[in-house]
């Protein structure tokens, strides 16, 4: 065999959400510590393939990303019809029902943008639950910057206008090829399955007034929020945790919206100390 | 009467390029290929009407002009043009839509050949970039 072969090995679980069966991709790769990865509205799990083979990483947590339901090759369920809208009760109770099928103990739950928004409502609901929670581009609420509408239309292109949108919400400095590689995930995503992602992150999520309840001496949290985000602004990010007594806060030069994927080698500086705080926080816990 | 300043002067100059700068990217016009239309571009104060045929300008011209028509404007402040065609522009001021949320550039008219083309747009608006580099080096 010359070929080179990554680490990141793929399957799919059966995982009852809202008494419907669906069956859910996810990768994986590491052992350790649970680390759950949510990708960002209209995009899939591949957007954490760098943090997956990350060889230091793996060696102390199971790093796990799944494609929700209607994205990448987790398809829509069976007898699905009408419009994809997710919801702030529908998206907990999917990342609840995965944590639970895949029976993963306290796991870190990190996600971006409607990921990072949904953390929020995980550390306020449910956060005993969860070993630490990580958001990412993560606030209460951001103002819109487009209206909607313009994603699921016939008559203009879907792939290309959900790329064209956030393009803009990549840094600068990002590299040719991840940046391209971030935009063909929004490229290939169902139809209205953007828009219906951004029905929770614009409508349904509204988590202002609700922050204040989180505890974070039972689940740390983290925010990091990229400098080129105008979508979750750093002030969005901020006034958020304003609210949370203890939340730990970390604006990221040279990002935008899709650290993970759009500059890795940048991202890793910040995640890095984050993921070996978790770490030592469970020797000493 | 209008008063016009010398970064006005600057940016008509730098506008009045991009026929020579498109013509020379063969991608964006790859991108544009099927893209005609009639739009406003530029500086808020004076904007250019430009024509874009088969995804080349094929016509510019300082607004105002006798009964000018155009589908849509994106037009923006002198400091947004400025900044957003810095080689590295600044967080916030580095995207047409960034720009508007901010307040500094104004989207009007119908938007639907604008939003159809919104890369090719980005992209055309963003080619003087490259000159700031040509500078800089």
């Amino acid at each position: 065999m010359n070929g080179k072969i990554e680490p990141i090995v793929g399957r799919y679980v059966h995982v009852e959400i809202d008494g419907v069966m669906h069956r859910i991709y996810f990768e994986e790769n590491g052992a350790g510590i649970p680390l759950v990865c949510l990708h960002t509205a209209g995009s899939d799990n591949r957007q954490w393939r760098h943090l997956l083979c990350d060889e230091e990483f793996s060696r102390h947590f199971r790093i796990i990303a799944f494609d929700m339901p209607w994205h990448g090759k987790s398809n829509p369920p069976d007898g699905a019809n009408g419009e994809y809208q997710l919801t702030t009760a529908s998206y907990t109770q999917t990342i609840r029902a995965f944590c639970a099928a895949l029976s993963l103990e306290r796991p870190v739950v990190m996600g971006c943008s409607i990921g990072g928004r949904i953390v929020l409502n995980l550390a306020i609901d449910h956060a005993r639950e969860f070993r630490a929670l990580i958001g990412l581009e993560a606030a209460d609420f951001q103002q819109p910057w487009y209206d909607t509408e313009w994603l699921n239309r016939p008559d203009v292109h879907g792939g290309e206008i959900c790329a064209a949108l956030v393009s803009g919400l990549i840094a600068p400095q990002s590299p040719q090829n991840t940046r391209q590689e971030t935009l063909w995930g929004y490229k290939q995503g169902g139809p209205g399955v953007f828009k219906g992602d951004l029905y929770f992150y614009r409508v349904d999520g509204d988590l202002r007034g609700r922050v204040g309840k989180i505890d974070t001496s039972i689940c740390p949290l983290y925010l990091l929020t990229g400098e080129y985000d105008f979508s979750c602004t750093p002030e969005d990010t901020l006034r958020t945790a304003r609210s949370i007594p203890g939340a730990e806060v970390f604006i990221m030069e040279k990002l935008g919206h899709f650290p993970m994927s759009e500059n890795p080698v940048q991202f890793r500086q910040y995640i890095a100390p984050v993921l070996q705080q978790i770490r030592q926080r469970k020797n000493e816990g | 009467m209008m008063v016009v300043q010398p970064d006005d002067l600057s940016i008509a100059s730098t506008f009045e390029k991009l026929p020579i700068l498109l013509d020379s990217d063969s991608a964006l016009l790859r991108t544009g290929r099927l893209l005609n239309v009639d739009c406003l571009l530029g500086p808020s104060d004076l904007p250019f009407l430009v024509r874009i045929r088969a995804g080349h300008i094929t016509e510019m011209s300082a607004a105002p002009k006798t009964m000018p028509s155009w589908r849509f404007g994106y037009t923006a402040s002198p400091q947004a043009w400025i900044e957003y065609w810095r080689p590295e522009p600044k967080p916030g001021w580095h995207d047409l839509l960034a720009l508007t949320k901010r307040g500094e550039a104004h989207l009007a008219g119908d938007l639907h050949p604008f939003m159809t083309h919104l890369q090719y747009f980005k992209d055309l608006l963003a080619l003087p970039r490259s000159l700031a580099s040509d500078k800089s080096a």
